[in-house]
């Protein structure tokens, strides 16, 4: 049973780590903001996500596995809103979403397509 | 008054366990911070279907694994796009009609759309939805009807 | 496992502030900062942790809710010019100043 627990927390822990990393590593490759924002999506919802659970069944059931729910529900409640406001703000001051057309079509060198900061 | 009766219940339910103080006097400033707060919220008329939407428990309990199960499923496309050799992104902004009644519901849509990586609702106008997509295959066709069809359900017939 | 963990999380942290230092467009800059907040949560839970005091998770919640309020607040800066002002998007306003 420990073993298994054991095993579990870990591949929680590795598999969230590696959702963080990736999606880190798109917010470097991806070629404009609103990509970007995909990217980062993936690190607030399972990156932290599984994370937060590995932590949850490591400390079992008590008022400390309350907590990470709590600040778990907290993250997946307020990233889509403050993502949503970001893209909102980006639209309308005045950066251009990338498109294939517009480029020459999955570049990996990041340059951005928006318009200047305001 | 019921939904009052609820909002008092849930904040000094979350108040407990953060303050892990058991004593009488804790307690007593736990009721008093708890009731403040409530009597605010009412006397502000803010304590209602929008605020404290506790009709939605039951059946959100059916909704959210469906929803964690989505979220996971479109994390692993994303991953795949990002740690592709060359990244191929084909992204587009489309706009689609909701089916949803309230103003809740239109909210609960748009961020389960957000939550998911790879479509962002960037814009919502009546039931217009405006989403931006990473690619377009992320948006189209029964995904998006699917989780429509979840959320209208989730809200529920009463209007 | 947690060291491995804070480890990964110290990595992305920095691949996101590369983003956060090279971004061209304000907007990538704060994408860059709310996602170095939510990772700074999740460091901090991850320590409390590694250092066997789970007390650092009231610390790690009050972090999230400051972290949310500030790139809103970021944001409105950037949009407004100004956190006092209310309503309306910043085209409507320079449409309302033409004569």
């Amino acid at each position: 049973m420990e073993q298994v627990l054991s095993v579990l927390i870990w591949a929680l822990l590795l598999s969230g780590a590696f959702f963080l990393v990736s999606g880190a590593l798109g917010m470097v490759r991806l070629p404009d903001v609103f990509t970007r924002m995909h990217a980062a999506g993936m690190a607030d919802t399972m990156g932290a996500g599984l994370i937060l659970v590995g932590l949850c069944v490591y400390s079992g059931a008590n008022f400390v596995t309350l907590r990470l729910v709590l600040i778990l529900a907290f993250l997946w409640f307020t990233s889509p809103i403050a993502t949503h406001a970001l893209a909102k703000a980006a639209l309308s001051g005045g950066a251009e979403p990338y498109t294939v057309g517009a480029g020459d079509g999955g570049t990996d060198d990041g340059a951005g397509e928006g318009g200047g900061a305001p | 008054m019921n939904r009052v009766l609820w909002l008092w219940g849930i904040l000094f339910a979350l108040w407990l366990p953060l303050s892990d103080h058991y004593t009488g006097l804790f307690l007593f400033f736990g009721v008093l911070a708890c009731t403040i707060a409530v009597f605010f919220g009412a006397r502000m008329g803010i304590v209602d279907r929008e605020s404290v939407p506790v009709h939605l428990v039951w059946r959100g309990i059916r909704y959210v694994p469906w929803l964690v199960w989505e979220i996971f499923k479109s994390n692993v496309r994303v991953a795949r796009i990002i740690l592709a050799p060359r990244v191929r992104v084909d992204p587009s902004i489309v706009h689609f009609r909701a089916s949803q009644r309230t103003d809740l519901g239109r909210f609960i849509y748009a961020n389960s759309i957000t939550l998911t990586p790879g479509t962002v609702t960037t814009g919502i106008v009546g039931d217009d939805f405006e989403v931006h997509a990473i690619v377009q295959e992320e948006i189209d066709g029964s995904e998006e009807n699917e989780m429509n069809r979840r959320v209208s359900v989730l809200e529920g017939e009463a209007a | 496992m947690f060291a491995v963990t804070a480890a990964a999380l110290l990595v992305a942290m920095c691949l996101a502030m590369c983003r956060a230092l090279l971004g061209p467009t304000a907007y990538d800059r704060v994408l860059a900062l709310n996602n170095i907040g939510t990772k700074t949560v999740v460091l901090i839970a991850v320590l409390g942790f590694l250092n066997g005091r789970p007390e650092f998770l009231d610390l790690a919640l009050a972090y999230a809710l400051i972290n949310f309020i500030g790139t809103i607040a970021v944001l409105k800066y950037i949009e407004y010019g100004d956190l006092g002002t209310s309503g309306g998007s910043r085209r409507r306003r320079a449409m309302e100043m033409e004569p």
